[in-house]
């Protein structure tokens, strides 16, 4: 569905983005995890045509994203950071209008509206003025026009950026029950770790605009962190046979060890018989952490405090 | 399959539409050249003096909404609905062109409620001279909104940019096209900056058509002007657009 190669784009002295090869297929979910200003929108941006790469190349939905910006277009829905709905509109209206715009007919596109109200609970905002809705009535009313030509591929930038927990994890369940009831390719960008680790089975980090890492959540984490197993035991002695034992580090009565597989290492070590055994799974931020010294939660807290 | 027509009318409907589920809401913006009447027409010296003011308040009422009308997709330049816009199959020409032809219809409405105000007051309507006359005020107003709608695509996120610029041209244009008083008993330079100026012969035009003066050589001159505005705009418009990230 999108192939990109040594995709670039300058801002005046900044590399935004920095030679970024990716290949998505088709019916995948893929999330584009890193801090802010890492890239992330503005690879979002050049996929959507919305601005040109100042060199490489990227094909989206078999079509170049420079020279076949019409063809690209009819086939992608886009859900931006901001609001997509005009604020003086009503949601019924722009979702029309949003239809018409890729082509449909007056009749379908208000029956395809219909639907949309339905099956994403705008029932009764519907016919309400766009500026008078809650901030997560909106952000459904986005995903519905972003839907409305029935998209193979779809692009969200931040989505649940701005939105509470409840409609944060509402959100996340309408985007994967999409995926499972259309088979939609979507490509979405988080700076919220949980929301790359709950929903994407492909997490692409970014940093300073180059892709840093690409896999699974689950196959990053084992790969660059790993899990830990942390041993009690009554003794100093006990503890330093078992770091012996299984190849870890004592700290006073406690044993470290790192594994690739936490809990089954655990199980084994259960025959040293400790006085406790702890399991620490990795998160992607101490996968970004290793990759880069820094913690992207740091920022995350920031911002939802500011 | 679309076309750059279809693609239009798409932009222009939905443009429109906030004015259709909310006539009120225009209604009240039109409100402001009726204090010029009022409040401006009764200090003109002869008796004429409203046949002669009402076309120029029409004209001024078309300058001052046209050349705000910028500030509506700046504003949606702000909240996200452009760029949705940006990503659609819509021709980038009808993002501009669609907008700019909506400034018709307040132009017209507006139009014909001040002129329906003034007709109880002595205000003569000739019906054939302000159909074209506002024919002409069409063209005009379509231009003037797609050089607003260029300069809210130049100031981009910059309103005090918009804001500077509009307002500093928005009072000489209107002075300099003789709207509220005559400028033919102004000095030299002053009539010479009027003659530069196109609202000038838009005005005259209208002042002729409206009095049922039609074949006069001030309606040719204000129809050139007019269609020259209208084109200028609109092709400054697109290629802004076209050239916008």
């Amino acid at each position: 569905m999108i192939e990109t190669r040594e995709l670039t784009k300058h801002f005046k002295e900044v590399r935004a983005v920095d030679g970024v090869n990716l290949r998505v297929d088709r019916g995948e979910l893929v999330a584009l995890l890193g801090p802010n200003g890492a890239g992330k929108s503005t690879t979002l941006r050049m996929l959507t045509t919305l601005i040109p790469p100042t060199s490489g190349s990227a094909e989206v939905a078999g079509f170049d994203v420079v020279r076949q910006q019409r063809e690209v277009r009819l086939r992608i829905g886009y859900i931006g950071q901001g609001n997509g709905a005009g604020h003086s509109q009503r949601g019924r209206d722009e979702l029309i209008s949003q239809g018409r715009a890729y082509g449909m007919r007056a009749r379908a596109a208000r029956a395809r509206a219909d639907e949309l109200i339905e099956s994403l609970g705008l029932g009764e905002v519907a016919n309400r003025t766009v500026s008078t809705l809650s901030g997560g009535q909106r952000r459904r009313l986005d995903i519905a026009m972003g839907l409305i030509h029935a998209p193979d591929l779809l692009f969200l930038d931040e989505p649940s950026t701005g939105l509470d927990p409840q409609n944060r994890a509402n959100l996340q369940e309408h985007i994967v029950r999409l995926r499972a009831e259309h088979g939609t390719t979507i490509v979405m960008t988080t700076h919220y770790l949980e929301e790359a680790d709950s929903m994407a089975e492909r997490v692409v980090i970014i940093d300073h605009g180059r892709i840093i890492a690409d896999d699974s959540p689950q196959r990053l984490k084992s790969a660059h962190v790993g899990d830990r197993v942390v041993l009690g035991f009554d003794s100093e002695s006990a503890a330093d046979d078992a770091a012996r034992a299984l190849d870890g580090a004592r700290h006073g009565a406690q044993v470290r060890i790192t594994s690739d597989d936490g809990p089954r290492l655990a199980a084994r070590s259960a025959a040293l018989a400790p006085a406790s055994i702890e399991v620490v799974r990795p998160t992607l931020d101490d996968v970004f952490l290793t990759l880069t010294g820094r913690s992207l939660r740091e920022e995350t807290l920031v911002e939802v405090s500011s | 399959m679309t076309s750059l027509v279809t693609d239009v009318g798409v932009v222009f409907s939905r443009e429109l539409r906030p004015v259709v589920r909310d006539p009120f809401s225009v209604i009240f913006s039109m409100i402001q050249p009726l204090f010029f009447l009022g409040l401006f027409a009764p200090l003109l010296p002869d008796d004429s003096s409203l046949q002669w003011f009402v076309p120029g308040v029409i004209v001024m009422s078309c300058l001052f909404g046209s050349s705000m009308t910028g500030s509506n997709l700046l504003f949606e330049m702000q909240t996200g609905s452009h760029e949705r816009m940006l990503v659609t199959p819509l021709r980038r020409p009808a993002l501009l062109i669609g907008r700019a032809l909506k400034e018709i219809v307040p132009m017209l409405l507006q139009a014909v409620l001040i002129v329906a105000v003034c007709i109880p007051f002595g205000f003569e309507l000739h019906l054939a001279g302000a159909l074209l006359g506002l024919l002409i005020l069409a063209a005009f107003c379509v231009g003037l909104g797609a050089l607003s709608y260029t300069l809210a695509l130049l100031s981009k996120n910059r309103d005090w940019l918009f804001w500077t610029v509009q307002q500093t041209l928005l009072f000489p244009l209107l002075l300099l096209a003789g709207v509220l008083l005559p400028i033919e008993n102004g000095p030299g330079w002053l009539q010479a900056l009027s003659r530069a100026n196109p609202m000038t012969y838009v005005v005259n035009a209208e002042r002729a058509l409206f009095d049922g003066d039609v074949l006069a050589r001030t309606t040719l001159w204000g129809l050139i002007a007019a269609a020259f505005v209208g084109a200028a705009g609109l092709i400054t418009g697109v290629r802004t657009m076209q050239r916008s990230e």
